[in-house]
């Protein structure tokens, strides 16, 4: 992990037990089965476009019965300090079926050197894939996967600011399906998705909204992957990438349709370990030696 | 910041606290739950609220939700649940049994004279028999609490132990602008006192009006000042339905019907007596010859006065008994956890409490009654009146004046009221 802070570090699972083994959010229906093959051939493109964006891509092993687990942005939620230790919050997920992850994430993260924290079991929590940092606030996803009142609980642990965010569609049942932090003072987002309580608080607290439309939203859109200045999304998302085109943005798009079908594309699929390009606290990381 | 007036809130019923923590301001997320809270057609009250300093702080409200009822409450609660407002509490009280007879649990939950409410079987209960410096124990067959003095417990009462389970609602003070509510502030010898005396005889007309129960706790000064006559005029007008007091009032009051003295003076005259002093003695002595203040009416020994007019109208009366008593008379309760007894359950219905000329008795009676009860308390002496606040009961207005005319001027206000000339009486 030496180079941590110069190159971007991402974590992602291969989908080798991926498929539609249960129904737990509208996309996924066991009669629309996704083809292992094609998943794992998009998966790969991912994976390469993100290198050639310049991450470095850590695998952890699938394990056979965990078909979620491919979804690492739900692992945890990573936070690290300016003395450069590096925290995960580990996901309390809701559903029984994706629970069976947890200790193979937390093994993972062990061996890799980070601090291991979970909120109380009472408290549903779904890692990164609901909780965002923009600059110095955490924007929190609740009502659906996550609770308001586990958020109230990891501004606590982390003493940072939590905007929680109640998410009204069950089609955008994590933050992280239509709210996308760019940087410090920018961030993607599908505004139907929100209520008018969260979008308030959203225009108050980031500077620079980028709106998508309904039928962007639905190819996943916001669930984009951000590597320096390079976004990348799943196919079909014109409108975004001009609009990100012209605000300076190199946005690239790969098809991810058979995890789509499961509710995830590219950003489920990864989970960023030195601190997404939006978080202040990335900056406060001491230079990493050599 | 405030949904609705207090009284408003108040009259909706049922009722929980919540609390809400963390980043609430800036997320929007109290205004979310306050407004999904009138929008189920509840209200609330914000008890307290701490806002956040700096970015990182977090801030907490502490919100009281009430509404009509407690299907609508259950709604709301679950619904401000998933936003993160929790109830404070959500446990029921502790229940330990007594294992020792007339003594409490270790850490027993010592009651005040507010109302207050226990959680049992994930429900809040009022606590019945509402008194300060009591035990609550909760009935094993009902179900229903009550609060019961130490002396009262007995081996295997359920006591509440500890603080979680209970909550308390303190007593709202009347905010109306009204003189009534200005007396309350302070005891003072400079207060405008015909303002005053004009609403006691309001809350007293009012109160016979609406068939209340008004007590009056009364100290010998009332014969020795020749106001007895006033207090029988009272008595008579169906002002008074219950009068606690002690040997003294009854004994002198008694030497006066008999001898035409109080403590030996002449109370038309002012002289005093040849052997005065022993008047009360032979008072007291005859009526323990005849065997109660009520045959000595009935026997046409006693034919005026403050007792008579008692047994005559019917007003029921305890004279609870001191150290220093002579004789006592016959129906003088010596046994003082017994006389608390009969004062507690005597007082059960009361709604209005006159206290004249007495410390011991008005303090005692405050100790019993719950922080509802309307206590005017009118004493010479400003420390009668201090003393009854110091010792919880708050809710007492004092007005520091001579006995006399405070009774001759409530007896003249009530028939001004009888005869239609006071104005509108306050509800």
């Amino acid at each position: 992990m030496s180079d941590l802070r110069r190159q971007p570090q991402i974590l992602m699972c291969p989908p080798d037990h991926y498929g539609i083994e249960y129904e737990i959010n509208p996309w996924m229906d066991r009669t629309r089965q996704a083809d292992r093959a094609v998943a794992a051939q998009q998966w790969k493109q991912l994976k390469a476009i993100l290198e050639d964006a310049g991450a470095k891509v850590h695998t952890m092993p699938a394990v056979p019965g965990l078909p979620d687990l491919v979804f690492t942005a739900n692992a945890a939620l990573i936070y690290g300090d300016a003395s450069g230790g590096k925290l995960a919050v580990l996901a309390n997920f809701l559903h029984p079926q994706r629970q069976g992850e947890t200790e193979h994430d937390e093994a993972w993260f062990r061996a890799h050197g980070f601090e291991i924290q979970r909120l109380p079991e009472e408290y549903a929590f779904e890692g990164a894939g609901d909780a965002l940092f923009c600059g110095e606030t955490l924007f929190a996803g609740y009502r659906i996967r996550s609770d308001a009142a586990g958020h109230q609980q990891l501004g606590a642990m982390l003493s940072c600011r939590v905007i929680p965010l109640e998410l009204v569609d069950h089609y955008y049942y994590h933050l992280d399906t239509c709210f996308c932090p760019l940087d410090p003072e920018t961030a993607i987002y599908y505004p139907a998705a929100f209520d008018e309580y969260g979008l308030k608080a959203l225009h108050a607290h980031v500077p620079n909204l980028i709106a998508v439309q309904a039928e962007e939203a639905q190819r996943f859109a916001c669930n984009a992957v951000v590597v320096g200045r390079t976004v990348v999304t799943n196919t079909g998302c014109p409108k975004l990438h001009a609009e990100l085109a012209a605000r300076g943005f190199t946005p690239r798009e790969t098809p991810l349709d058979e995890f789509v079908k499961a509710g995830g594309s590219a950003k489920c699929l990864t989970l960023r370990l030195d601190g997404e390009e939006a978080a202040a606290w990335r900056y406060r990381q001491p230079a990493a030696t050599a | 910041m405030q949904s609705n007036p207090s009284a408003e809130l108040e009259a909706l019923a049922a009722v929980e606290e919540v609390e809400v923590a963390g980043h609430i301001i800036d997320s929007l997320i109290l205004p979310k739950v306050l407004d999904l809270i009138t929008g189920h057609g509840g209200a609330f009250r914000i008890k307290q609220i701490s806002i956040g300093q700096a970015r990182n702080d977090p801030s907490y409200a502490l919100v009281e939700v009430r509404a009509p009822d407690e299907a609508t409450l259950a709604q709301i609660l679950e619904q401000i649940a998933d936003h993160g407002a929790r109830p404070t509490t959500d446990v029921d009280c502790r229940l330990v049994p007594a294992d020792v007879e007339g003594a409490f649990p270790e850490g027993f939950y010592a009651t005040t004279n507010q109302r207050t409410e226990v959680r049992l079987d994930g429900h809040w209960v009022p606590v019945a028999d509402q008194e300060m410096d009591c035990g609550i124990v909760v009935d094993a067959q009902t179900r229903r609490p009550r609060c019961v003095p130490m002396n009262e417990i007995k081996v295997g009462d359920l006591v509440v132990v500890g603080h979680s389970g209970v909550r308390v609602f303190p007593h709202e003070r009347d905010t109306a602008q009204h003189t009534f509510a200005f007396m309350n502030s302070a005891v003072s010898s400079e207060k405008p006192k015909g303002l005053a005396i004009r609403d006691i005889a309001r809350q007293l007309y009012k109160n016979r009006q609406e068939g209340g129960k008004s007590v009056l706790v009364g100290g010998p000064a009332i014969v020795h000042t020749g106001s007895g006559e006033h207090l029988c005029e009272l008595i008579r007008r169906g002002y008074i339905n219950l009068l606690f007091a002690g040997n003294a009032l009854a004994t002198h009051d008694i030497e006066q019907a008999l001898f035409g003295t109080s403590l030996g003076v002449y109370l038309d005259h002012g002289g005093l007596a040849e052997t005065g002093h022993e008047h009360h003695l032979r008072a007291i002595n005859r009526i323990r010859r005849i065997g109660s203040i009520r045959q000595a009416v009935e026997q046409g020994v006693l034919t005026r006065g403050i007792m008579y007019e008692c047994v005559k109208n019917n007003v029921d009366f305890l004279l609870a008994g001191s150290i220093r008593d002579d004789g006592p008379l016959p129906e003088v309760i010596t046994d003082v956890l017994e006389a608390q007894r009969q004062m507690r359950q005597k007082l059960r219905d009361v709604n209005f409490c006159l206290m004249v000329a007495t410390t011991l008795h008005s303090v005692a009676v405050g100790n019993l009654l719950p922080a509802w009860v309307k206590v005017f308390c009118v004493d010479i002496n400003p420390s009668t009146v201090i003393k009854l606040n110091d010792r919880g009961s708050f809710q007492t207005a004092g007005l520091v004046t001579d006995v006399e005319p405070f009774l001759r001027i409530l007896v003249d206000e009530l028939q001004r009221l009888e005869r239609g000339e006071g104005g509108t009486v306050q509800r």
